[in-house]
């Protein structure tokens, strides 16, 4: 999907967003407000330069533009599968991107995902997973690996993968799926501008997704888990 | 003494600690076992592969979880995820002096891939937000399965790593890289290489871990007391300064190593004379040489 | 999967009221949870085990194991990965020794 033709939809009030190498950065007008907007695009492997690239655009952000929102947009194939990378530290660096997402968020900057075409596994948890909340149109990709591989390494024939994925949410890919689980807040449909300024007027800095993943049904465990610990109870509240 | 390397989670928890210190949070007993993984007929672990808790450390209140490497290689799923975010918010809750995090995970547990997706980075927010809250998080990394994937960079999002150098720390393991890209790329079987590329030398040399220990229960015992009294009187919260100084590091890494092929020139790049008797040097000897020469002293 | 339950009656030999996990479920490993549990003096086993079609070694490893303890109200749980009857005797034997400090 061409970002173009999602930030012209997105910010019908326009914007300055520029692409360099699969790195998106720019600012756009959403009702009254300026918002800062950091991503990729190109399905972009997360390699050194383009984690780095996004955590300096947010720490800047957050140097010169104090409580501005910060939106991102997600399109991922997941971290870049390279020697190179590993020797560098690319945990590392991924690291320090959700780390000054982080910052973003306690310095009082509303921060919004939105996964508009792939999200991928280490490219999506240090991004849109790192949002007060992360959003997603309805024709994205969310997963964390393809089925084919993910029999190859859980030795489960595809197959069975794929007649399970259609009735279970917890590993199938999709949107869908991780609105159950509470990963992805709402899906867009429809016009993306006003629903992109409704959702940053309600971002909160909490994290509820396995509240709300047990609300919806696909994480029942989550939020039982955690309650019980945090209340020192040996069995989950049913 | 005991190699850590080839203890368990649970052998792990009950040596570091002070003796009999450990007091476990949903226990196998409890049964709390992951709801995901009878479907694909695979097997559960009472304890879903992670015992949280509270224990001792040098006579201080710390909560501690270790991860089992032997189950799922330490994989996050639903449940395990879970335990560890509950354990950051209920030290939070009770203002420990620390929490300390013996990880060993593979990352996220394919088999419940999207529940341990978001499990993860709940684990990511949680940390910070017990780092925020002015509790100090270590992560020690020493056991056979390494800590990759989404824990690899929990590691990262901790106050402080101490790895040995039988540890090895990083995002993609050496198998998948292959897998992907071809042994052109990344060839799995030369364990030298891999250990030199993920190993806990090279970590420690560019500064992503920031302590080295020989395999040694009793050293990383040392090693987590000596750096939770290090962190008691320092900032453990997340602040621009500190990221803009990251930020920068991290930079002048891609910028000096960035067209390097091969660990082996990094640390010749770093002013170490002979860098092929590196890895062979013990724990010690090692740090004493490298210590000049090594990034993030601090 | 398969899930599998013993129970035998006649035992003699309690347990403190203590719970205790022994092994790790790896390849070619199990764990064992072992605790007393008010069962009217039997012993109540349930395996859960990835290895299909064995009930019978598993009934023989379970009735030699109660021949050997012979413990009365105690509850023993086990995942399996597909462990060998010499490995399932012995962490079996080990988790009655945890529990009970010592052989027998």
């Amino acid at each position: 999907m061409d970002w173009n033709t999602i930030a012209s939809a997105l910010f019908p009030r326009g914007h300055d967003i520029t692409e360099r190498d699969l790195f998106l950065s720019g600012t756009a007008q959403v009702g009254e407000t300026r918002v800062a907007v950091v991503g990729t695009t190109g399905h972009a492997p997360i390699g050194v330069e383009i984690a780095l690239a996004q955590a300096r655009f947010i720490l800047q952000t957050v140097r010169e533009h104090p409580g501005r929102p910060i939106l991102i947009l997600v399109d991922t194939v997941g971290q870049r599968l390279r020697h190179r990378d590993e020797m560098l530290g690319i945990n590392s660096y991924m690291a320090h991107l959700g780390k000054c997402v982080e910052l973003a968020r306690r310095q009082g900057h509303p921060v919004l995902g939105l996964v508009y075409d792939q999200a991928l596994s280490g490219g999506f948890i240090t991004s849109g997973l790192m949002a007060d909340a992360c959003y997603a149109l309805p024709d994205s990709t969310i997963r964390v690996m393809g089925l084919p591989a993910m029999a190859r390494i859980t030795k489960v024939p595809e197959e069975r993968l794929t007649e399970l994925a259609a009735s279970n949410p917890v590993f199938a890919p999709g949107p869908e799926n991780y609105l159950r689980m509470g990963g992805v807040r709402e899906i867009w449909q429809g016009e993306l501008g006003a629903q992109l300024e409704a959702a940053l007027a309600e971002l909160a800095p909490v994290d509820e997704r396995a509240a709300l993943g047990l609300a919806r049904g696909g994480r029942k465990f989550a939020q039982p888990v955690i309650e019980a610990i945090m209340a020192g109870r040996d069995v989950l509240a049913s | 003494m005991s190699s850590y390397l080839e203890l368990s989670a649970r052998e792990r928890l009950a040596q570091l600690f002070d003796a009999g210190s450990f007091t476990e949070f949903l226990p196998p007993k409890a049964r709390v076992i992951s709801p995901h993984l009878a479907q694909l007929d695979a097997p559960v672990a009472f304890d879903d592969g992670v015992a949280v808790g509270r224990a001792c450390l040098d006579g201080r209140t710390v909560f501690a979880a270790a991860q089992e490497g032997g189950f799922m290689g330490g994989a996050v799923g639903e449940v395990h995820g879970a335990k560890l975010v509950g354990l950051l918010r209920r030290a939070i809750a009770e203002r420990a002096a620390g929490v300390v995090l013996l990880l060993e995970s593979g990352g996220v547990r394919l088999h419940e891939a999207n529940a341990g997706l978001v499990a993860v980075s709940e684990v990511m927010r949680a940390v910070l937000d017990a780092r925020n809250a002015g509790v100090p998080v270590i992560a020690l990394i020493g056991g056979a399965n390494g800590c990759f994937g989404g824990m690899g960079i929990v590691a990262r999002c901790t106050n402080a790593v101490i790895m040995s150098e039988e540890a090895r720390l990083g995002m993609s393991g050496p198998e998948v890289i292959e897998t992907a890209s071809g042994v052109e790329e990344f060839d799995s079987r030369d364990r030298a290489l891999v250990w030199r590329t993920t190993g806990g030398k090279h970590r420690y040399l560019l500064g992503d871990c920031q302590e080295l220990v020989a395999d040694k229960v009793a050293d990383f015992r040392a090693a987590a007391i000596a750096t939770l009294d290090r962190l008691q009187v320092q900032e453990t919260a997340l602040s621009l300064a500190a990221l803009e100084a990251e930020q920068d590091m991290l930079a002048r890494r891609l910028d000096r190593f960035g067209t390097l092929e091969e660990p082996m020139q990094i640390w010749a790049a770093l002013g170490i004379a002979e860098p092929r008797s590196l890895p062979l040097l013990e724990a010690g000897p090692f740090v004493e040489q490298v210590a000049a020469h090594r990034i993030g002293a601090n | 999967m398969e899930k599998l339950t013993y129970r035998f009656a006649g035992g003699s030999r309690a347990l403190p009221h203590t719970a205790e996990v022994v092994g790790v479920v790896s390849s070619g490993n199990l764990e064992v949870l072992i605790e007393s549990a008010p069962l009217n003096g039997d012993c109540a086993i349930e395996v859960n085990t990835a290895a299909l079609g064995f009930g019978a070694t598993w009934e023989a490893v379970m009735r030699d194991f109660h021949e050997r303890w012979q413990l009365t109200d105690t509850r023993i749980a086990i995942n399996d990965m597909g462990a060998t009857p010499a490995v399932v005797s012995l962490r079996l034997d080990q988790a009655v020794e945890t529990v009970l400090g010592g052989p027998p």
